[in-house]
Parts: C-alpha cells; sequence; structure tokens
C-alpha cells in the first residue's frame, strides 16, 4: 500500500512544445498543398509542342534567280565543271569562307552503279570545287530511309567525303528540331534535320533523277523530303503538297539535278541496270521548278503525271517552262 | 614478378579483348569497325561451343578448331582457361574479390570451402551434352547403314574411347558397368535407326544458354554497348532496341550477383564449360599441390582459394582454376605446379553419383522430344530468321545464341526471339520490321559471315539475290509479304499512300499497284453553276486545298472521263485547263469528286520477304504489310507457289 498507482501527466511545457511542432507541420503541409494544386491537370499534348522552332534562312543569291545550265556528257566531273563556267564560275556561288551544304540523295543502300542515290564522282567534284573556291567547310548529309551509315557507305558517298575533306553528318537524334512553314498546311511544328544547318550560308541540292511511282518523279524538290524527320511517310498521303512544302522551306543556293544516267523505271530504288536510261544530261538551276520541269522530261513524263511541278510553280517557287529562262546549253566531255 | 600478377594481366588483358572484339563488330570502314577482327574468337576458343555442334551435326564448323587449343592445353595444364582467359570468370573472379574484402580470415575460408553442390554444373553440362546429341545414334545409324567408311570407323572409334575414358573417370564405372553402357549404346544406335526422321529423337543446342562465353557475348552485345546509344556516344547510331533485354540483364545481375555469396559461384557450381575443362584435366601433366605434408596448416591458402578445390587438403584437381593464389598465399611456399600430385592427396573425379548422372543424361535425351512437342506448333516452325538460315531443326542443332549476328547487322533487324516458341528459340535471331532501320537488306550478307556455327550459313551475295552462278534457283527468300487491306490507307481508307511499293528493293518491285478512282465519301453532288473550268457544287462542305493535291478529279455521272482539281474553296472547284468537257455542263448535272489511289498489291513470286515494305509503312504499331515465314527457301514446308520447289 505504500505505492500510488501513477496516472498519466504531461508538463505544460511539454505539451506546448509539442503542439507547437504538429501546428508548423500542419502549415507546411497544408503550405506545401496549397503551393503545388493544380485544379486544372495538365494540358494536352499540343501546348508544349511549339518550343524550340528554328527558322531557316534564305540561302539563295539574288543576283543569280533564274540562271540555268544544261550540260551534255558522260562524265559528271567535267559536265559540272562545264556547267559552273556557263554560269559565271563556282566562285560565284561560292565566296571565301562560305560554309556550304550539300544535301545529296541517300535514301537506301544501293551501289552508285543503280543510280538510286546520288553519285560519289558527283559529290567528290562538287566538294573539290567549293574548296577551290575557299569555303571553310563543306558539310554533306541526308537522313536516310534504311541505316544511314550503310546507305552512306554503300553508296560511296562517305568515301567521297572522307577523300574530298568534307565532313559527313549522320543523323541523330538531337539533330532534329520543330519547324514551321508560315505558308504551309503539313510541315507545321514538324521534325526537321536541322542540326546540318547550323553555321551555314549556302546549300547546295544534289539530286538523282529518279522515277517514283507516287509523285512522279524524285527530282530536286522532292530530294529535300530528306530533310523532314519524325513520322515523315503520313506526307505519302500528299506527296505533291509536300513537295510544294519543301520546295518552299528551303531556298538554296544552286540544285544540280544529275541525269546522266536516270533511272526511268521501278523508282526510286531501282536495283537493276535495266531501270536505268544514259541520258546524259547534268542541269545546274537556282530555280527548282525549272530543273524538275527538264527532270521530268528527261524520265519521259507529262506534265498531268508530275503535278507538284506546276503546284511549285503556282505557289511561286519558280517556273516551270524553263525555256523561258533562256538556259545555256553546253557539251563536255 | 609474382605468378598472380602476371594472372591478373592475362586476365585484363582477356577481358579488354573480349570488350574491343564485341565493339568492333559493326559494318563500316573504320579501323575500329569490322575489317578483319577476329570477332568470334573467344567463342570459338570454347570446346563446349565445338562440342555440341559436332555433337549434333557431325561436323567442326571453320573457327570452331580453335576449341582444339584450348582443349589440348587443357588436357595437359588443366583448367588455365578459368582462371587465366575467360571473360566472363574474370568479373567473377573481381565481384567474389569485392565481396570478401571485409571478412574475416575464417569467413574467408569457409567460404572457399570445397561444397558437394560443386557437382551440379557436371549435371549440366551432362543435360546439355545429352540434348545435343539427341540424333547422333540415328546418325551413327544412318552411317552404318550407308557403308561405313574409314572417317566414319575414325570418329566412332574415337568418340566411343572418348566416352569410355570419360565415364570410367568421373563415375567410377566397374568393367560390369562398361558392359552395360555398351550394351545401353547399341540399344540407342537401334533405336535412333528405328525412329530417325520421325523427329522425336533429334538434336538441339540449348547449352548456350549456360555456356559462359555465349551469355557474356550476348550480354555485351545486346545489353552492354546498345546502353550507350542513346547518349549519341554509344556505338550504333540509330540506338539499338532488343526486345526481352531485361530477361538477358536479370541473368547477367544474378550470374554477377551470386559471386556475393560465394566467389566465384558460377564458374563453381553451374558452368557447364568449366565442368568441361574439369573432365579435360583429369590427365593433367602438371597440377597445384602440396610438396610436403602435413604443412603447418595456417589454411591462408584457402583463403584466396578461387576454385573451392581445397589446396589445404586432399586436392581437387578438377576443381582448381590455377589462379595459383595458393602458392602466392604461403608463408612456407610448400605448394607448387608440379607433375606429382599433392603430398596432401589428391580427388580426381567429381563427386558424381550414378544416379544424378543417369538423370542428367536421360533428362537430356527425353528435354528435346518434350520442347519439341511443346515449342513448335505449326505457325513456329518458319519463323522469319535472317538469310542463310538452316532449315529450323538444323539450325536449332548449332545456334548457341551469342547474339553475334545482331550486333552486325547494319539496320537492326534481327533481334532475339523471346519464349514463344519454346525454350530452344529463346535468344536466336528472328527478323523484327517494325524495330529495324529499313528492314534486311537485300545487298547485306554480313551475319552468316559473322555467324561462329553456321547456323547462318556464309552466303554469297550472288546467292542472296540469285545472281551468276545462282539465277537458276532465285534469290534467298526470307518469307513473303501479305497486305492487310482493313488497315491499308488506300484500300480501307480512300488516302493515296503506296510507301511501301516506294521501299521495295527488288527489280522488278514485288510491290506492283492498280489503279482506282473512288468517289468520295460526301462526293456525289450536283452542279450549282458551271463555267468552263471552274464549278460550283450544291451543298458542298470542302475545306479549301484539300482537293488540291494533284490526287483529286471530277467525273460525270455515268461517263468515264474525268478532270483533275487544281484549285478548290467550300463549295467552287478549279479544274486543270486543256482537256474540257466535251459540252459544257449545266446545272443540276450529278457528278462526283474522286480520288485516284494506287492500290498496292504483292507479286510472291518476286517478294524475297525483305521487309523494307513492313518497316516502311506508316502505320507504327502494326503494318498494313507484314512479312511472314510463308516461301521461304529455306523450309520446303513453307512454299507456297508451285514453282518454288525448283530450288
Amino acid at each position: 500500500m505504500s505505492e500510488q498507482p501513477k496516472g498519466r501527466s504531461i508538463t505544460r511545457r511539454t505539451f506546448m512544445t509539442r503542439a507547437g511542432k504538429a501546428g508548423l507541420a500542419v502549415l507546411g503541409t497544408a503550405g506545401l498543398g496549397l503551393g503545388l494544386y493544380d485544379a486544372k491537370g495538365p494540358a494536352g499534348p499540343d501546348s508544349a509542342a511549339l518550343t524550340g522552332q528554328v527558322s531557316l534562312p534564305d540561302f539563295s543569291l539574288p543576283e543569280l534567280a533564274g540562271k540555268m545550265a544544261i550540260i551534255k556528257g558522260k562524265d559528271r566531273t567535267k559536265s559540272l565543271e562545264a556547267g559552273f563556267k556557263a554560269l559565271g564560275g563556282i566562285e560565284a556561288f561560292i565566296k571565301p569562307g562560305d560554309r556550304v551544304l550539300l544535301k545529296v540523295n541517300a535514301v537506301i543502300a544501293s551501289p552508285p552503279i543503280l543510280s538510286a542515290t546520288t553519285h560519289p564522282e558527283l559529290v567528290s567534284a562538287l566538294i573539290r570545287l567549293c574548296q577551290k573556291a575557299r569555303a571553310a567547310q563543306v558539310i554533306v548529309t541526308d537522313n536516310p530511309i534504311q541505316d544511314p551509315a550503310t546507305c552512306f557507305n554503300l553508296s560511296g558517298i562517305a568515301k567521297a567525303c572522307e577523300e574530298a575533306g568534307a565532313r559527313l553528318m549522320l543523323p541523330r537524334p538531337s539533330g532534329f528540331a520543330p519547324y514551321s512553314l508560315a505558308a504551309g498546311r503539313l510541315i507545321k511544328n514538324w521534325p526537321i534535320f536541322y542540326e546540318p544547318f547550323k553555321g551555314i550560308n549556302k546549300v547546295i541540292g544534289l539530286a538523282q533523277a529518279k522515277d517514283h511511282h507516287r509523285s512522279g518523279a524524285s527530282l530536286t524538290m522532292k530530294n529535300w523530303y530528306g530533310l523532314l524527320g519524325g513520322q515523315r511517310s503520313i506526307f505519302h498521303q500528299d506527296i505533291h503538297g509536300i513537295i510544294t512544302e519543301l520546295a518552299l522551306m528551303i531556298k538554296p543556293t544552286l540544285v544540280i539535278l544529275d541525269g546522266v544516267s536516270s533511272m526511268i523505271k521501278n523508282g526510286p530504288t531501282g536495283g537493276s541496270l535495266s531501270d536505268l536510261k544514259a541520258t546524259e544530261t547534268l542541269i545546274l538551276s537556282t530555280d527548282q521548278v525549272a530543273a524538275d520541269a527538264l527532270g521530268a522530261e528527261l524520265l519521259e513524263k507529262t506534265p498531268a503525271q508530275v503535278p507538284f511541278i506546276s503546284m511549285a510553280a503556282r505557289a511561286g517557287v519558280g517556273t516551270a517552262d524553263y525555256h523561258s529562262l533562256r538556259p545555256i546549253q553546253a557539251a563536255a566531255g | 614478378m609474382p605468378i598472380i600478377s602476371v594472372r591478373r594481366i592475362s586476365q585484363a588483358f582477356f577481358l579488354l579483348l573480349f570488350l574491343w572484339f564485341c565493339y568492333v563488330s559493326m559494318l563500316g570502314e573504320g579501323w575500329w569497325q569490322l575489317r578483319g577482327w577476329p570477332v568470334n574468337w573467344f567463342l570459338e576458343l570454347d570446346p563446349l561451343v565445338a562440342l555440341v555442334v559436332v555433337l549434333g551435326t557431325g561436323t567442326l564448323y571453320a573457327g570452331l578448331a580453335w576449341a582444339l587449343l584450348t582443349a589440348g592445353l587443357t588436357l595437359i595444364l588443366g583448367r588455365f582457361f578459368c582462371g587465366w582467359v575467360c571473360p566472363f570468370g574474370t568479373i567473377h573472379h573481381f565481384v567474389g574479390w569485392l565481396g570478401l574484402r571485409r571478412k574475416s580470415a575464417e569467413q574467408r575460408v569457409a567460404a572457399n570451402q570445397y561444397h558437394p553442390g560443386q557437382a551440379v554444373k557436371y549435371y549440366v553440362l551432362l543435360f546439355f551434352l545429352a540434348v545435343a546429341a539427341g540424333d547422333l545414334g540415328g546418325r551413327l545409324a544412318r552411317g552404318l547403314a550407308a557403308g561405313p567408311n574409314w572417317a566414319w570407323g575414325i570418329t566412332l572409334a574415337a568418340a566411343l574411347l572418348l566416352a569410355g575414358l570419360t565415364l570410367k573417370e568421373i563415375a567410377g564405372a566397374s568393367r560390369k558397368m562398361l558392359w552395360a553402357m555398351l550394351l545401353a549404346f547399341l540399344l540407342w544406335l537401334g533405336l535412333g535407326h528405328l525412329l530417325a526422321g520421325g523427329g522425336a529423337f533429334t538434336s538441339s543446342l540449348l547449352s548456350g544458354l549456360l555456356d559462359p562465353l555465349p551469355l557474356l557475348q550476348r550480354s555485351v552485345n545486346l545489353l552492354f554497348w546498345p546502353l550507350g546509344d542513346p547518349t549519341g556516344r554509344g556505338p550504333s547510331l540509330p540506338a539499338r532496341l532488343y526486345l526481352g533485354d531485361w530477361l538477358i540483364a536479370a541473368i547477367f545481375a544474378v550470374a554477377v550477383g551470386l559471386n556475393l555469396l560465394r566467389p566465384r559461384f558460377f564458374c563453381r557450381f553451374i558452368c557447364p564449360l568449366g565442368a568441361l575443362f574439369g573432365l579435360l584435366s583429369r590427365f593433367a601433366v602438371w597440377r597445384m599441390g602440396k610438396d610436403v605434408e602435413p604443412c603447418r596448416q595456417c589454411r591462408l591458402c584457402d583463403t584466396r582459394c578461387q576454385g573451392a578445390c581445397a589446396p589445404s587438403a586432399e586436392h581437387r584437381p578438377s576443381e582448381c582454376l590455377l589462379c595459383a593464389n595458393c602458392r602466392q598465399a604461403c608463408p612456407d611456399e610448400v605448394i607448387s605446379f608440379d607433375p606429382a600430385s599433392s603430398a596432401a592427396g589428391e580427388t580426381t573425379s567429381p563427386d558424381l553419383t550414378r544416379r544424378g548422372l543417369l538423370w542428367s543424361i536421360l533428362g537430356g535425351t527425353l528435354a528435346v522430344p518434350v520442347l519439341r512437342v511443346s515449342g513448335l506448333a505449326r505457325e513456329q516452325t518458319w519463323p522469319v530468321r535472317p538469310p542463310g538460315a538452316l532449315a529450323e531443326p538444323e539450325f536449332l542443332a548449332r545456334c548457341t545464341n551469342c547474339g553475334q549476328c545482331m550486333r552486325i547487322c547494319p539496320t537492326g533487324v534481327i533481334q532475339p526471339a523471346g519464349l514463344e516458341a519454346g525454350l530452344e528459340s529463346l535468344w536466336t535471331p528472328v527478323l523484327n520490321f517494325k524495330l529495324s532501320k529499313g528492314g534486311c537488306l537485300v545487298n547485306c550478307v554480313a551475319c552468316g559471315h559473322l555467324c561462329p556455327t553456321a547456323a547462318l550459313r556464309p552466303l554469297s551475295l550472288s546467292e542472296r539475290q540469285g545472281k551468276g552462278d545462282f539465277s537458276s534457283t532465285g534469290p534467298v527468300r526470307l518469307g513473303t509479304a501479305f497486305l492487310d487491306r482493313g488497315r491499308c490507307l488506300p484500300w480501307a481508307m480512300d488516302r493515296p499512300c503506296i510507301v511501301c511499293q516506294e521501299m521495295c528493293p527488288v527489280s522488278p518491285k514485288a510491290i506492283f499497284t492498280r489503279t482506282e478512282y473512288r468517289t468520295l465519301r460526301h462526293g456525289a453532288l450536283t452542279v450549282a453553276q458551271a463555267e468552263k473550268d471552274d464549278l460550283v457544287l450544291r451543298g458542298a462542305a470542302f475545306s479549301p486545298g484539300e482537293l488540291a493535291t494533284g490526287d483529286y478529279f471530277v467525273s460525270r455521272q455515268g461517263f468515264q472521263d474525268r478532270r483533275a482539281i487544281i484549285k478548290n474553296g467550300k463549295d467552287r472547284l478549279s479544274l486543270a485547263p486543256g482537256d474540257g468537257w466535251p459540252r459544257p455542263l449545266g446545272p443540276d448535272q450529278p457528278v462526283e469528286i474522286q480520288v485516284r489511289l494506287l492500290l498496292p498489291f504483292v507479286d510472291p513470286a518476286a517478294c524475297v520477304g525483305c521487309g523494307a515494305c513492313e518497316h516502311a509503312c506508316p502505320l507504327k504499331l502494326k503494318s498494313a504489310i507484314r512479312v511472314s515465314g510463308e516461301n521461304q527457301s529455306r523450309s520446303r514446308t513453307s512454299f507456297l507457289l508451285k514453282t518454288a520447289g525448283k530450288k
């Protein structure tokens, strides 16, 4: 009976401290909840899509507008040299210190002899001419459908770049950026292969003349397709529209169409020598539409078979009546 | 220099060499890319790969002859490969060392104590060998029936000699038992002869699942190097993806993690290659051992023993990895590498029970029929495999799942199979066109030239494409593309597309088109007002420009001719000038707005099954054109066309 049972007890001090801490914790939690509160939930997928948009400058030279040369011959190097000679020399296009981008067509892994890709000899000759004009840098690029390294290797373009001393730029995921064409319906907030354009002030398109079942022909304007990233095959639903928009997107310094050996059927991949025809023509033009109009003739296509040519002409890219440009005709080799 | 320093240099050298060979296995012209680097060398040095291929096929394919070097050196020296060369062993060695770093001497001695479970790896080995030897009896019987020749005789005699020696040594078989085995062998021959062609007792290759070199090769090829790809600094651009990599990662992680339980757990308990080396080391001329007995029994040697081969007691040469740690650790220098057996005695045979032996061999022999029954349902007998793949049964008897073909493939179209076709198919190469960068390139034969066991035959380009000497046999067909008209944009949804036709790399193209003008859903309308090249339509609601893409036309109802639309507003159309109607259209004239569709078709006689179409199809989740195994060259039962059998 000596010990009293002990009841629960607490000092006022302990209670106040504890209550104070609990109150602060409640306030803190409430504050955190209030600060992070989001009544609406995340916005739809389009809300953040327009960040990091890039733009492309005009690479054309006003004084050279509407210039065109048509060179007949089997030797691509000689034809290219003759073409530039006819248009006032490479120096008219490339100034010392220029940074030049060559957009080739390396769409699939195919050897040069099958003419499904830009011929390495043409690439090599153009790189050397640019260097002769003292270009500070020459970059060669494309975003092929098949494995890029294999496409560039098998087409011989990789070797041409290495030997001539140009930089070959392969597409990698970080190299793409969203772009919107102001007048466009299709190229809106669409990833394009932008990395090669950084620091560039001259752009030359090097296209191979090819049959193309869906659009009628793959020529200089279709060649820009390789700059598109993302799920680009959906644009085949409106092939003429996308080619027209691509021609509006890129204002090149020059386009070169290789019709020395044209793929006149089974395009655009070919695969057999019997798909080719020795049309022996190389076209240099500052007007993409004019170059393609003549290219379509090389492929024996009627204007109705290649609607993108008249669509691009109507959109103001150039003229489908290439004779009106009074092209300089010459023969080489 | 102490011997263990030499060993460490050797281990580091071979591990780095191994990683380097995995890295350089890519096509290209740089010196760091595949230009004669012997990237298969480690797989070829692996005598287990060679042995299972020999058991399954009766031939020692090309580079696999390197295995003779390893086997020969092991016969003389013991398991030097495990301790000095094996890159997987080196990884285990290092992680095991990490695990024991802070442990006391007693704990280390306990961790490195011989464990009876170390016999398990021999059962694993025997199981795999029995799996690989499924068809051996049938083949020997067929050879006998065809009239034996001297090569057959030598092979049989050598095989019997080796089998007898092995069984006598490892199982300590008595003379009576040997007679029983000979009887069993003859019975097996007879059964093989009777059941040959039935497909029940047939060879398969499962050892690749646990054989350390294919296991590591696969892990590095399909997991470690590709992990670097998304950074843009990895070896492959675009980044490689491999289906089911998580399982490869899990197995690698478990194999390495087990070192924390016991050092070199995988090597001691599981590794079938280590077991094979253990058997081969039976007659080794030199072995580790003690010079005098008793020594002081300080057991310092046991604290660092890699193989758990009991260097301080009765030594087990079949477990010894020749790491030489014991020799280095011994303060009295009583341990040496010498022809004489250890002064403390030797246990030369692994602890195998006859019952265990019987069960592992029986299990292996019965495993193949069980796997075939469960795995190879009809639609899985012709998976779409890389070009040069042998017919499915021969393929499964050779593929070690090393992943070399997947690593070298420039488009990444070769993917490791999952478990859908059974355990035998796990990690074997199948083609996945959606994941690839352009399908299987018709001008590429890289995979067959890299395959160490010729499960993928090395094709020449002319054989692959059916040109030159092979023009009469035609190209190698991997399968056939089939259109899914319900998913195809032009077929099902009135949208022009034909990306598949564009990408078809065959000349002439295997995909061709037929043109169809189809009236749009809301395209049957009447004219409200008409001028020469302009129309206003009653009640039309087109969005501006929608019909001006070059693919849309106006047709008068009941007439065949049509005019192209070049411009449109909500209800106004401008038509291409030039080809006017014979008579101007009057009001209320019924017209149809049509889209010109090129509808794709596949010509099965031209299709080689490369899958460029399936890859290119804009339907990203499930293409509207897909390749399946029908009509593939390697399987006559898959043939689709009456002309396919001419090959």
